[in-house]
């Protein structure tokens, strides 16, 4: 049980920098996510906070003591790699053991630690077996037995599902939840993969080319993202974003246009006249029956049925596709044209250098 | 499979089966004529062994005129002692030049593997002014040094590439586990290298075996020949004893036959793992 802070923490390797002055604090028991696309330095900032990298710069604290020179076993943690890397020549209990007996655990509370373990993760029958006999979903959950046997102030998991299929991977995910609940330890867990990170965070850490985008709730950062990367990262299909002008500015009101679109009214006391701006919707906020200021006009091209939702994909006047997430029975059909309207405070607005307006209908 | 197929398969493997006759052939008519009596070995060189003309005379005269059993003890001590140093240190560099980077750690990667390249029979009046001035001279000690050098390059070359293999995952988890470095690579990282150490063992151990030059000039007594060396006192200027040669000859062949089809196994697995994913 700890809290995780870190501060201004760099990692460079050469000239190459892959983290920029990461801050974060996470508290004690909280479960953390972190996502972004390939390459943003997530493995990397998981690793040092393991200390399996170190630092070219900054600190890390966990439960208010400076890890920064610590060996990775000193810092109460384990982590759980994508890759597994069980042990492939020691049998499941040795798996979950080996690394016990150079911590001064005593065989016996070695013992009913594995087999409270054991217990958890459903492993009892498969103490005696070795790794190259399991199926990908047990060697996940030996890897997960081996991080808990540890008794880790923090658990680090380095996108642990992505090796598993559809099904395996939603089953594993409502068990790791479980296990959060249960033991109540701070986590940090990076994964590619939307929905779990949607489920299974406290919070979100949204990551792009080794600086932090934004941190919060996950519906804060779907309802409410601060910037264009996390609209456009969270969600799937992606925010649409229409370019746009203010046109005029009256009484708290900016007037905006674009081109595809028609102008509306929007309550923001910070917009100048001649301001660039980008407007975003997304997908399942467009539809053919909302009331709202923004409407979106254009001739229907391709529609793809998912049975719950259809996803119809929508040239506009200026030559530029936009998808719309219609629900029900009733399909679009391609050809046809379509008004697609969005409610106002599903409209999101961001300035030129890419951040978010702030406006009256975010209150 | 089509015509064309089997001519193929057929080529390719009358290639391989002259290529065997051509390498067991001359140690089975060592191991055949070493049953016969002296007349004929001379008479059908190319005869298996009858009633008539069966005979152990020769592993006699060995056994009874020789020392062969200090010989062949000889042998053993200098061939295992200079293997299991040479797994031992060059698993150990080997690691340590991939795992680590150190001040120096790429030259003396390079360092080694010129020891690849040159023969270390190059070297001999140094090493033997060296083994005397140390008084080793006429040691198996002396034998035993001068094989780790030579086997120790190779050894580290190969055992790389496979410790390149092992998932760097796989350290990592033990490291997160806090199990010392030391540990790391004695107990996670070595039995994963399991095919490629018999790899290296069975390179290792045959040209010790079947060395002379060393023995030749570093050892001067009865007590520190080896086996090679020691056959050759039946390779008599004018007479030679036919039948203790070829009795001690295959005598000498036997350890390293069973050695390799012991590790055999181990070997096709490493020689082959990496070709086949
Ligand atoms: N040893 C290294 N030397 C140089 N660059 C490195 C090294 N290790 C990682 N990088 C770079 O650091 C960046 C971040 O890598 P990292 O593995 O943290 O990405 P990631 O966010 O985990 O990506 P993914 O989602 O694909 O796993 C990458 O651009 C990578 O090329
Ligand atoms: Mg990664």
């Amino acid at each position: 049980m700890a809290n995780l802070r870190i501060e201004h923490l760099n990692k460079r390797y050469g000239a190459t920098t892959v983290l920029n002055d990461v801050n974060l604090d996470i508290e004690d028991g909280e479960f953390v996510v972190l996502v972004g696309p390939s390459g943003c330095g997530k493995s990397t900032l998981l690793r040092m906070i393991a200390g399996l990298d170190g630092a070219s710069g900054g600190d890390i604290q966990i439960a208010g003591k400076l890890v920064n020179t610590l060996a990775p076993a000193e810092r109460g943690i384990a982590m759980v790699f994508q890759s597994y890397a069980l042990y492939p020549h020691m049998n499941v209990r040795k798996n979950m053991t080996f690394g016990l007996k150079f911590t001064g655990v005593p065989p016996a509370e070695r013992d009913r630690r594995v087999a409270e373990a054991a217990r958890m993760l459903r492993l009892d029958e498969l103490l005696e077996r070795y790794p190259r006999d399991l199926s990908g979903g047990q060697r996940q959950r030996v890897a997960i037995g081996r991080a808990i046997v540890r008794e880790p102030a923090v658990f680090l998991f380095d996108e642990p599902l992505s090796n598993l299929d559809a099904a395996l991977r939603v089953s594993t995910r409502v068990e790791i939840a479980n296990l959060h609940r249960m033991l109540k330890s701070t986590i940090v867990y990076v994964t590619h993969d939307q929905v779990e990170a949607m489920t299974l965070a406290d919070r979100i850490v949204v990551m792009n080319k080794g600086c932090i985008e934004q941190v919060g709730r996950p519906l804060d950062l779907y309802y409410a993202p601060a910037n264009l990367f996390v609209a456009g990262f969270i969600g799937s299909p992606a925010m649409n974003f229409f370019e746009a002008k203010v046109g005029s500015v009256e009484g708290g009101c900016a007037r905006i246009s674009g081109p595809g679109f028609r102008s509306f009214d929007l309550p923001a006391t910070s917009l100048k006249v001649g301001d660039s701006l980008t407007v975003g919707v997304r997908p399942e906020h467009l539809g053919r029956g909302e009331d709202g200021p923004f409407a979106v006009e254009g001739v229907v091209e391709l529609v793809e049925r998912l049975g719950e939702a259809s996803f119809a994909y929508v040239r506009r006047a200026d030559d530029r596709l936009f998808v719309a997430e219609v629900r029900g029975r009733q399909t679009p059909t391609p050809g046809e044209r379509a008004t697609l309207i969005a409610a106002a405070r599903d409209v999101h607005v961001f300035d030129a250098a890419g951040l978010r307006v702030t406006t009256q209908n975010d209150a | 499979m089509t015509a064309e197929q089997r001519a193929k398969s057929l080529s390719v493997h009358l290639v391989l089966i002259a290529y065997s006759v051509l390498a067991v052939g001359p140690i089975l008519l060592v191991v055949m004529n070493s049953f016969k009596v002296r007349s004929a070995i001379f008479g059908s060189p190319l005869a298996l062994p009858d009633a008539t003309t069966f005979s152990l005379v020769g592993y006699e005269k060995v056994f009874r005129s020789s020392h062969i059993l200090t010989y062949y003890s000889n042998s053993l001590i200098v061939t295992l002692v200079s293997m299991a140093l040479v797994l031992l240190f060059g698993a150990m560099a080997a690691w340590a030049l991939t795992e680590y980077r150190f001040r120096g750690s790429t030259a003396l990667a390079l360092f080694l593997s010129i020891g690849i390249m040159v023969p270390i029979r190059l070297g001999s009046v140094a090493i033997l002014n060296m083994m005397r001035s140390a008084g080793l001279n006429d040691t198996l000690t002396a034998l035993v040094l001068v094989y780790v050098a030579q086997g120790l390059p190779m050894s580290i070359f190969i055992l790389s590439e496979f410790i390149q293999q092992i998932p760097k995952d796989l350290r990592d988890a033990a490291r997160c586990d806090g199990v010392p470095e030391t540990r790391i690579f004695f107990e996670v990282v070595a039995p994963l290298l399991r095919p490629a150490i018999a790899t290296v063992a069975v390179f290792t151990i045959v040209p010790i075996w079947n060395d002379l030059w060393f023995p030749l000039i570093l050892t001067s007594s009865d007590s520190t020949h080896t086996v090679t060396l020691g056959v050759q006192q039946f390779l008599g200027q004018y007479i030679t004893d036919w039948n203790s040669v070829l009795a001690a000859l295959s005598m000498a062949i036997l350890p390293v036959v069973l050695i390799y089809v012991i590790l055999s196994r181990q070997l096709i697995a490493g020689l082959t793992s990496g070709a086949v994913k």
